[in-house]
Parts: structure tokens; sequence; C-alpha cells
């Protein structure tokens, strides 16, 4: 009888086993972008499996969940799932999602193919390779889920479209180019660690929990589904930083600049999610500030007092982050409503009932800061004056984010900052994004700013409208204004009979 | 001490993981939310293949806890008897 | 009494995405269409990467084949993810029962004598082809364009891992799991002279730049030579000699050939379609390869089924490239 061999010996064989040394060319050149970032790997043999997962047993996981999956999708659509949301205004967050999020899984899908092609490591390889095709499962499950939305409410329809080219999408989108663009370890760094393992907690934790609670099957099951990925992921990137910092103590402070430039970074990115969760969701389940304690800092902390030992640090800014989550989702939002005839989704003022939430959430900013915009933009609108604002905003060079955010310390003063180079002034939304920028100048100086773009005259115009119907094919009146009129408000009481 | 901590779907499998985690980690913490289970735990939490079998009543292969998973936090070690997450301090 | 049915206020307003729509027209699409057509991003890349500053990010000039519409290589298939594996857990769960059969019966110990090793020197060593031709296609996948073409190099590179799998576990079979058949293979592949030249060709081939030329060298030539050497005559071979078992650990690579060659001969012929150029390319690639791969199997088929064995093999090949529409 043959001896049974354990997981980590099966898997040993089964896949570490099968590279071999080149004789015949220079190893090299097979695997040419392994030394330009200035990370030291000497031995990839020390690489620890995150899973241990062949693709036999991946095709049966995978297939099951996604037999499930699919069953769900078509049950929800020949139900007619979309009448079951809580509320028309969610499936504006879907909208957000469509556009904003899922393009970036698929951004993923390419990068981690990128280094899952070209680690010499074959254990780390396959790891990313695996995690590349599960980033393609996630962006067409989304696909798919929002199908059925697609065909009873505006917005979604040309996502791709819309993604390479709205001004407050390229926020997303810069995002994972960056990362992209970067060395594959930094490119690892940036989003298997720092992304994967911190960061889409908050994005597909709380908000599936969110879309659960606002009546919606088909985004709650592909959310939670994704995120049975997402636990291998996660593995991956603290088995990347733990094999990076182990390797060399040279890629210490390598690390420590990536983990301060994406934390900073992602926190940006994910402002979008914060005005999701405190603005976008009719029924709530916890605030944006809420989740971040919970998904950033407490389990960051657990996380980074666990890196402590390899000389890691927590990621600078962290003070400031800590600051920003009392703001960061009524800023956006207010963004977002003040430019509504811009955006692809609908905007609003929230009710009542949501402003008295969001007071006892944000007891120390919500009533002293925000709240009083909003009785503002209540007493415009019911003189039917709803306010949209004319300018187009300044972009951050580094984000890309409308330059909205206020100095933490004095909520009342918009944080400008800016650098000269080559003779020319770039303009920045933080310390963080300013920093960023100076380690790299050449680099974000390529920055595809939407409305320097505008103004150059490279989307089409002369007009805004022209930019926003042509260039970015929204259905003007549509798409776009408010959600009071809009035609998704229209059906929806259609459907359900009422005036 | 650092928490760790699993979230899993709320289904009718992880209803006996959630049992077998519970009886043989009696410390965690075990939090309800809208579609999901999430338990906590000083220190470390570990999923026994064997107890999970005794609670449904059936072989059950540890990697299929992928498939109900839905985040954790901490250090993973996986072998064919459990699952385990810590946080080394 | 009349029963109201309100149908009518829940029209959709629209079948399915925009892009969809200006490719296919107004009408309910397939979720092949929806995952695949006009995903990947096309325009205004922020940054050009670091590790190739000439292109950008996603850029179609990493290859010399052109193409006036990247989603013209549509899969026969119609793999998206959800598809494709559901398609290969299908196949896996019978290839398991297969495995598990096998061992059950100790199947490997009713093989005639010094048909072990037979299987250590020529078949067990692929799985470091196999893992060539992973890395070939994934390489295929992070450079080539459009999501039609790059997800189906992503699922044949998975595939491939796959296969080095099942063959590493027969090698498993044969030694009881200790690994001693795995690493005497691997000692074939590195040093017997056998196998030095498929060994250069593949190393060689994992160095090609152009994305396109991999693919044609690793998914149709050496594919198709090494599927009719090994699979179809190697096969044969033990079927005559009293081996007919090894057939119930090889029949997922023989479900797989037909499977992926439904894609890869069609993508072949696509691009041959397109232009003149793209054909003349084609045809220089392949012949190139050729050459290369025929001279490297060259002892490898010799020893293992005799000298016309080859030329078999090259016939073979040879016909799926006039069906592809190259060299007429």
């Amino acid at each position: 009888m043959a001896k049974k061999l354990n997981i980590k010996d099966k898997y040993r064989l089964l896949t570490r086993d099968l590279d071999w040394e080149f004789s015949y060319v220079d190893r090299k050149d097979a695997f040419p972008f392994e030394e330009f970032e200035g990370i030291k790997i000497t031995d990839w043999s020390k690489w620890e499996d995150p899973f241990r997962l062949t693709m036999d047993s991946y095709w049966k996981y995978q297939a099951e969940k996604e037999k499930k999956l699919y069953a769900i999708f078509d049950a929800f659509s020949q139900n007619n799932g979309h009448l079951n949301v809580s509320d028309p205004r969610y499936v504006n967050a879907l909208k957000l999602f469509l556009t904003g999020v899922s393009p970036l899984e698929y951004q993923a899908y390419q990068g981690f193919a990128h280094v899952g092609r070209q680690f010499g490591g074959v254990g780390a390889r396959v790891a990313c390779q695996m995690q590349a095709i599960d980033e393609l499962r996630h962006v067409q499950t989304q696909i798919h889920a929002m199908s059925h939305y697609n065909k009873f409410f505006d917005g979604f329809q040309d996502y791709s479209h819309m993604h390479d080219r709205v001004w407050y999408l390229s926020v997303p989108k810069s995002f994972f180019n960056d990362a992209r663009a970067a060395g594959p370890f930094e490119f690892m760094v940036a989003i298997g660690f720092s992304f994967e393992y911190v960061l889409t907690n908050l994005l597909f934790v709380p908000f599936m929990s969110g879309a659960a609670h606002n009546g919606d099957m088909a985004t709650v099951t592909f959310g939670f589904s994704a995120q049975s990925d997402e636990a291998r992921h996660m593995t991956l990137g603290l088995e990347v930083i733990k094999f990076l910092l182990e390797q060399h103590e040279d890629n210490v402070p390598i690390v420590q600049k990536w983990i301060d430039k994406w934390f900073w970074r992602g926190t940006r990115l994910l402002t979008i999610v914060a005005m999701m969760m405190d603005y976008m969701l009719p029924n709530k389940v916890m605030s944006w500030k809420e989740a971040w304690e919970v998904y950033f800092e407490e389990a960051g902390g657990s996380l980074f007092k666990d890196l402590a030992r390899y000389g890691i640090k927590m990621p600078k800014y962290a003070e400031t982050i800590e600051k920003e989550k009392e703001h960061v989702s009524h800023q956006a939002w207010w963004i977002f409503y003040t430019h509504g005839h811009a955006a692809g989704f609908h905007t609003w003022i929230p009710s009542d009932e949501e402003l008295d939430w969001l007071s006892e959430k944000y007891p120390d900013t919500f009533d002293k800061y925000y709240r009083p915009r909003w009785e503002l933009a209540k007493e415009m609108e019911a003189k039917g004056e709803r306010f949209y604002t004319k300018a187009l905003p300044q972009l951050c060079t580094t984000c890309q984010i409308p330059m909205g955010f206020t100095e933490m310390d004095d909520p009342t003063q918009v944080c400008y900052r800016d650098s000269v180079y080559k003779g020319d002034r770039y303009h920045f939304c933080s310390d963080g994004c300013k920093d960023i920028f100076d380690d790299e100048p050449e680099k974000y100086v390529q920055s595809w700013l939407p409305v320097h773009q505008i103004f150059q005259g490279n989307c089409g115009g002369p007009d805004v409208e022209n930019v926003l119907s042509d260039f970015y094919r929204m259905n003007l009146g549509e798409d776009n204004m408010d959600m009071k009129g809009s035609p998704d408000e229209k059906r929806w009481k259609q459907w359900k009979g009422v005036a | 001490m650092s928490k760790v901590y699993i979230a899993l779907q709320d289904n009718d499998e992880s209803r006996y993981i959630v049992e077998a985690i519970e009886e043989d980690n009696p410390e965690a913490t075990v939090i309800h939310m809208p579609a999901m289970i999430r338990i906590e735990m000083d220190g470390r939490l570990t999923v026994l293949r064997e107890t999970v079998e005794e609670k449904m009543g059936r072989d059950w292969d540890i990697q299929e806890l992928h498939l109900n998973l839905i985040t954790l936090g901490g250090n993973v070690e996986e072998d064919d008897d459990s699952l385990s997450l810590h946080w080394n301090e | 009494m009349t029963i109201e049915i309100k149908t009518a206020t829940l029209e959709p307003v629209r079948n399915t995405y925009a892009h969809i729509e200006r490719r296919f027209g107004d009408k309910p699409a397939t979720r092949y269409q929806e995952a695949t057509y006009d995903v990947q991003s096309e325009k205004y890349f922020h940054y050009r990467p670091l590790w190739q500053p000439e292109k950008e990010l996603n850029d179609p000039s990493r290859t010399a084949i052109k193409m006036k519409d990247w989603y013209d290589f549509k899969d026969p298939r119609q793999f998206y993810y959800g598809a494709y594996v559901q398609q290969r857990a299908k196949m896996q769960e019978v290839a398991e029962n297969n495995y598990a059969f096998f061992e059950k019966r100790n199947l490997m110990a009713c093989l005639p004598d010094g048909m072990e090793a037979k299987i250590i020197k020529y078949l067990i060593p692929l799985r470091h082809l196999e893992q060539g031709a992973n890395l070939n296609n994934m390489y295929a996948c992070s450079y080539g364009y459009g999501t039609a073409i790059t997800q189906a190099c992503l699922y044949n590179g998975m595939d491939r891992l796959g296969i080095a799998q099942y063959l590493s576990r027969i090698g498993l079979i044969i030694d009881g799991n200790t690994g001693d058949s795995l690493a005497e293979a691997k000692q074939a592949w590195m040093n017997d002279a056998i196998w030095q030249g498929i060994r250069a060709a593949v190393e060689k081939m994992i160095i090609t730049e152009d994305w396109f030329e991999v693919l044609v060298a690793q998914d149709v030539v050496l594919d198709c030579l090494m599927h009719e050497l090994f699979y179809v005559q190697f096969d044969q071979w033990l079927q005559d000699n009293g081996a007919q078992d090894i057939g119930m650990l090889t029949e997922f690579m023989q479900v797989w050939a037909k499977d992926n060659n439904r894609w890869i001969d069609a993508t072949l012929k696509i691009a041959a379609a397109e232009s003149t150029e793209n054909k003349a390319l084609l045809e220089t690639w392949v012949s190139d390869w050729k050459q290369v791969i025929s001279e490297a199997l060259s002892p490898l088929a010799a020893e293992m089924l005799g000298s016309d064995a080859l030329a078999l093999a090259e016939s073979a090949l040879d016909k799926r490239l006039m069906k592809a529409g190259l060299f007429k």
C-alpha cells in the first residue's frame, strides 16, 4: 500500500517540482523584470505556498460556486428580482460599482496574469495565475449580475466606454493603471497586499452585507461568492510581504515605501465606497466610520503589529487617515450632488431620517460641518432651485479626485498642495498625494486628467453637454441629474403602482 | 492581544462549521450579520476537520471551507486536518 | 372575472449593454457575449509601464499580427469563466474516478515487465513540457489584446498546469507516492540526450518576444506534434503491448486536446483570413518552428516509436494547417 502524501508534500510534487533550471537560454531573459525595482530575491525556494489548491480541486470547487451563483442569477431575473430592492435609489450604488469597480477586477486579472508569467519562482507564479483567473471570474460574474438591472435601469449600459473616459472614473482606473505600470513586486504590494488584504474587505464585506439588507439578492450573492476567493487572495498578499521581508533586509525600506504609497492611494480610492455606504444604501448596516474601525483600524492594526518584527511600521499618514473617516463620505457625496448633472448615476438629498442617522453616527462632525449644507440644499430644492455647480472641478494630479477634501484639523479649509516639476506646477489634494508625486514625478506627469483633457479639447465639445453626451455617451436627462424626476424613479413608481 | 477572525456565508453548511468552531474554540465570539456570520477570537482560532465531520455526519475536506468563506484575518496555517489563524506578536 | 397581468409595465428598457447592442443588435445577449466583448480597456491609459515604457499598458502592437477587431477571435466553445470551470469540473470528475479505480484495482501491477520504466522515460517528463506550455500561454494571456483571445489563453494556461499535475500523479502511482519516478523523469528531461532537443526548443519558446508567435509555436506546432506522438501513437503502442489501462490516466488529455483544438484551429483560421500579411507571417512562424520542433523531437520519436513516427505526426499537423487556410 502506497504511503499517504500530506497536502504540503503533494503540492510540492505536483507544482513546485515542475520547474527546472534552464540550460539553453539565460533565465534572466525568461524572467526579465525581477531586478529593476531594487528588490533582492536570493532564494525563490523559500516561498511558502499560501494555499495548496491543485487544478482538479480548483475546477471542482469553483464549478460548484459558479453553479450556485448562476442558479441565483437565473432565479433573480426570472422573478424580476429588481422589484425587491428596498428603494430605487439603491440601484445607483450598483451603477457606480459596475462602472467604477468591475473594470478594476479586469485590470486585476491582467496584472496578476502579468506577474503570473513574470515571477521566476513557480510557487508564487502559480498562486498569481490562480488569482488572475479568479479576478476574471469576478468581472464576468459582476457583468452578469448587473445584466438584469441594466435592462430596467439607466446608467449601466455603457460601463466599459465610460470607465475609459468619465471624469470620476479616472480615479479607480488610474489607481490600477498605476499598479500595473509598476514593477511586479510593487504590483504585489499594491494590489496583493495593501488592496486585497486590507481594503477590499471594506468594499465586499460591509457593502455586500448592505446589499443583502437592501433586498439585492444578485449582488450579495456575487459579492460573497467572490469573497470566497478573496480569502486565498488575502493569504497570498500576506505571504508576498513576508517573503520579500525575509529574503533580504534591503527590501524592508522599499516595501515600507510602497506600503505608505498604496495605503494612501487605497484610502483615497475607497472614498467612493465610503459614500456608497453612508449615502447610497437606503437600509443601513453600519456607517463607513464603523466599517473603517473594524476592517482597517482593528484588522489592519493586528496586521501591522504582526509585521513589526520585520521592522515594518504602520503606513505613513495613518493619523490623517484616522481623522478622515469622520469626513470623507460627506465631502464626496457633496461633490457628486453638486456635479450631479455630469455623473452617470442619480444623486439626491438624504431623507430626514437619513440625516438623523448620519448625525447619530457622526456626532463630532456631521451636525457641525455637513448637515447645514444639506439643510440649505433642501431649502433650495423646495424653491425649485436644485443646485448644480457650473464649474469643472480641479483634480488632484495623483488620485484624480476633485480638490474638495479639507484640512483634517480645519474642515472648513479645502486642502491644497502643489509641486513644480520641469517648470510646470502640479496640484494635489493632500500631503500623501504630493509625496507620491514627488517620489516619481516622471510617472504622474503622464496622468490623463479628465478635466485637463476637456479643456485641451481632447474630449469633444465645445460645451460640457457635448462632452457628456458624445464623448462619454451618457444619455442626458436619463442617466444623470437628480433621482427626483428621473426615468428610473418614474418607472419604479409605475411598477409599484404608486403615484 | 490581536483578534483573528473568519466570516462565513450564512447558509446551512456554515451552521455546522460554526457549531464546530464554537466547540473547539470556546472563547470565540460569534456575530450574526445580514447574510454572514463573523467569528472573532483573541490569539488563535482553529477549524478542525474532525469536528466538522462529526457535526455534518459526512467526510469533509478542509478545502471545502473555501466554498463558504467570506473573509479572514490572521496568518493562515492549513493542513489535511485543520485550518488555523493566528497573529505573531 | 378577468385576470390582469401587468406585464406591459415590466418591459425592459433595453435588452443588453450598449456595446453589445452596437455589435449584435438590440436583442438579448448570451452570457459569453456580455462577459467577453469590449470588456478590456482600450484607451486613455494613465502611465506607461515601467517594465516596457515603449508600449501602453494594453497595446495591440506587442505582436506583428494585425487585426481590425481583436474581438473577431470568438471562442467556438464560448467559454467565459463559469462555462469553462463547469466544463473542466465534469472532466476532472471522470478523471478522478479513473484514477481512483486504477489505484484501487492496482492496475499498475498488471502492466507487462519494463512498462513502468517506459512510462517514466517517455510520458512523465511531459509534465515539464506542460509547465512550459503554462508559461507560454500565460505570456500570450498577459501580452495579448482583447478579452476574447486572452481569456482563452488563460484557460489554456491553467489547463496545462492541471495536465502537468495529472502526469505527475501517474508518476506517484508508479512510485507509491515517494516521488522517485518524478525525480527519475526529471533527470531524463534534464540530461537524457533524447529530451535535450525538445527542452532546448521549449526554453527558446519561453524567451520568444512576439506573443502570437509563442502561441503558434506552442499551441499549434508543438502541441499538435506532441499530441500525435504521445497521446495517439504512443497510446496505441501501449494498447498494443498490454498497457491499455494507462489510457484511463490519459483520457483527460485526450478529451482536452479535442476541446482545445476547436479553439486554437479557429484562432489560427481567423488570424490568417484577416490579411495576406497575417497569413504570410503565420506561415513563416509555422515553418520556422516546425523545423525546430521536428528536429528536436526526432531522436525521441525514433527511439520511442520508430523511424516513421515523426513523419506521421507532421502530416497530421499539415492537415490541420491546411484546414486553417495556411499554405494554400
